[in-house]
């Protein structure tokens, strides 16, 4: 399968590991990887703050850069609920027809890691060894954005030995929420403390996630409280593989 | 109008800031919402047609929002039919006017209230009292409140703030219990020796209205204590003043609601009192019934087709004891009778959206109150609409703040920026030189401006030298595949 990557503007930047491991992982997997250059930032931030006029041209730069995509596959649930569920929105809200027709062809093969590995390509052991104990933290747009229910667990546990702890309460917000952690950052700081302790109660090497913004405020305190334990994305774990072991 | 429990509004953060250092007050509101949280789900989860109970109650609702004028017609003429009168209110003023008008026409100088959020909405107490009428709440928690001077911060439990220990002190300084444990029985029992003279003694009584059904003219009040219905009972006037969104077309559709209320609200398969009213009837229940149907807004959030669904909402307050945010904040914070995922999307819209422009922002977006809502209210996708309306308003404005606010500018540069690869990855490179100052040992501990509050309490990766596109570009690629890059 020819599978083009999405990978975010702030995965591109700022995590470059995380994207590498997506075409270390489905090159190992026997799939042909794409990486549209043209592409840039979904407009999340942007729509989620409130400037759906300026979203709108992020949306169409977009659908263009990958109209000839097979699949479209990114390491991030959050962007790929913008592209899923919220362009829609934003085309119907508009009345931007033009955008609307695009959608029709971006929309049904735009997935995120897990879901795509789990429910598309029927995968739930990868062939990853990460000997390491963790916990996964289900972030609230892989979680009820985009439902990918067990898939991140069903991979996790089928990783060669990585030890999967349960995280309490994990189906609380992190208290990430793009801009919300600026503008209303003691609320999400105080979101945080909780997320933390429970990570800390876990005793864990590294907490799981499938979003990298998320993971960048978890870890951000994490680093901050020199606790040593370390954040890490799911693709990472999945990618790694016992002659190409990622990090400890 | 002036009153005291208007407080002038802040933006949520400024607000915000006491009750999140409050200790005592997280801890409170924690454990009640954790307990009412689990109790929800397990009661929910026992239903299997839950969802498609939701579903039923978002499809009723969706229908009386799109012939809202049929179906109060009909209820208005119902209610005459069964003996009682039925007045309308623009706004809360004229509601104010109306019912002072009623209550000072009966000539008592006392009303007994059921626990009502219409009222609270319209500040009917405050009206009331500056015309010399005293509203006496008869709700326990709503009384507790009412005692301490203090606005609700929750829906359904409008004292969740308070402990055993602070309301113990509260009955004794107010209701003269001098000698009282904070033993729960006991407190009740001090509220119901207060509370049970009023009810034999008060001719008026006041209520909101959780339904009413438009075929029958019947008015629905659900309530735990019971106290609801000595008020709607044993009075000579009955007053209930109803926002105009809260009817539904039939019995039957009725019944969809009464079961997903309870749950999702006390997590309780039956609350214990569900009070109905058609008209008067001689000899039983008040003589006189009358029916203020309230606007105050209502039909303008009608006109928006994606904020309409706030008016689905049915008050169970579910999305309050989900919400991460309200679990550390509490009520008080939203500044608005409505608190929580809920009054963040229906103050702004109720009332004049410059005053709440905060409220739409005071949120995650974690989407754990559209699935506790027993009526499938979307509200993120409301939260990110109304923060769209925020900002085409500011985006709009003549005033030289608004249009230059630093975030707006930000926002426009940025959109430029990542419509073209090429200015993004340029913008790319000179922020991998420019964090140079600022990076140690990888991270960034302070950053600048807006973003110093982020950096409080997180270190900030360093930028690697690579970006994945830089990497991509260089890295060694299968021949057979260079051809779709």
């Amino acid at each position: 399968m020819r599978i083009s990557l999405f990978i975010p503007c702030y995965v591109d930047t700022l995590y470059p590991e995380t994207g590498r491991a997506m075409v270390r992982l489905f090159e190992r997997l026997g799939h042909e990887v794409t990486y549209p250059e043209a592409q840039t930032c979904c407009g999340q931030m942007h729509f989620n703050t409130g400037y759906q006029k300026e979203t709108l041209p992020l949306a169409h730069h977009f659908a263009d850069t990958f109209q000839d995509a097979d699949v479209i596959v990114a390491p991030s649930a959050s962007c790929v609920g913008m592209v899923r569920e919220y362009y829609p929105y934003l085309a119907k809200e508009h009345a931007d027809h033009d955008l609307q027709t695009k959608l029709e062809f971006i929309v049904p093969k735009t997935f995120e890691l897990s879901e795509f590995l789990v429910n598309h390509l029927n995968l739930s052991d990868v062939g990853a060894y990460y000997p390491h104990r963790v916990t996964y933290h289900p972030t609230c747009h892989s979680l009820r954005g985009l439902r990918v229910g067990d898939a991140p667990y069903t991979l996790l546990k089928h990783v060669k030995g990585l030890e999967l702890v349960a995280l309490p309460d994990a189906e609380s917000c992190c208290g990430f929420g793009g801009t919300f952690a600026v503008k209303n950052a003691q609320t999400s700081a105080a979101m945080l403390a909780d997320k933390v302790a429970n990570v800390l109660v876990s005793k864990v090497e590294a907490c799981v996630a499938a979003d990298n913004s998320c993971l960048m405020h978890i870890g951000g305190a994490l680093s901050r409280q020199q606790t040593g334990v370390k954040t890490v994305h799911l693709a990472e774990i999945l990618a790694s593989t016992e002659s190409r072991h990622a990090h400890g | 109008m002036a009153n005291q429990h208007e407080l002038p509004v802040v933006p949520f953060p400024v607000a915000a800031n006491a009750p999140l250092q409050n200790a005592q007050l997280r801890k409170n509101l924690g454990k009640a919402t954790h307990a009412i949280r689990a109790k929800r789900l397990a009661l929910t989860a026992e239903l299997p047609d839950w969802q498609d109970l939701r579903e039923a109650g978002k499809r009723i609702k969706a229908d009386v929002m799109r012939h809202l004028d049929t179906y109060l017609l009909q209820l208005e003429k119902n209610v005459i039919a069964a003996g009682g009168h039925v007045h309308w209110a623009a706004d809360a003023a004229d509601a104010n006017r109306i019912a002072l008008e009623l209550v000072q026409a009966t000539g008592s100088s006392e009303v007994i209230k059921v626990k009502s959020m219409t009222t609270e909405e319209i500040h009917l107490n405050d009206a009331l009292a500056s015309a010399g009428i005293q509203a006496i709440e008869t709700d326990l928690a709503e009384l507790i409140i009412q005692l301490a001077h203090e606005p609700s911060s929750h829906i359904l439990v409008p004292a969740i703030h308070k402990n055993r220990a602070e309301i113990r002190e509260l009955f004794i300084r107010t209701l003269g219990e001098e000698t009282l444990s904070d033993n729960p029985a006991e407190l009740a029992g001090a509220a119901r020796r207060y509370l049970r003279e009023k009810f034999l003694s008060v001719k008026v009584g006041i209520s909101g209205a959780n339904f009413a059904v438009a075929d029958t003219g019947s008015v629905c009040v659900v309530e735990s204590e019971g106290n609801g219905r000595m008020c709607t009972t044993l009075p000579d006037t009955l007053i209930s003043i109803m926002g105009i969104e809260k009817l539904v077309p039939t019995w039957r559709d009725l019944s969809v609601f009464l079961q997903l209320l309870p749950r999702s609200s006390t997590g309780e398969r039956m609350n214990p009192y569900t009070s109905f009213w058609t008209g008067v009837h001689d000899g039983d229940g008040p003589r006189t019934f009358h029916l203020i149907l309230l606007d105050n807004g209502r039909t303008n959030v009608l006109k928006d087709e994606v904020g309409r669904q706030a008016l689905h909402c049915i008050r169970c307050s579910a999305c309050l004891n989900v919400c991460p945010v309200y679990e550390r904040t509490g009520g008080h914070a939203y500044q608005s009778v409505y608190p929580g995922p809920i009054g963040a999307i229906l103050s702004p819209q109720l009332k004049d959206m410059h005053a709440h422009t905060s409220l739409p922002y005071a949120s995650s977006l974690c989407g754990a109150c559209f699935d506790a809502c027993p009526v499938k209210i979307n509200i993120p996708e409301v939260l990110v609409h109304l923060r769209g309306r925020v900002v085409a308003d500011k985006q709009a404005s003549d005033r030289l703040s608004d249009k230059f606010a630093p975030e707006n500018l930000v926002m426009q540069a940025a959109a430029k920026v990542f419509l073209y690869p090429h200015r993004y990855e340029q913008a790319q490179r000179l922020g991998q030189v420019a964090q140079t100052p600022f990076v140690r040992k990888g991270v960034i501990k302070h950053l600048p401006g807006p973003l110093a509050g982020w950096s409080a309490v997180r270190d900030t990766k360093a930028m690697p030298k690579e970006s994945f596109r830089q990497w991509w570009r260089k890295r060694e690629k299968p021949a057979s595949k260079a051809t779709h890059e």
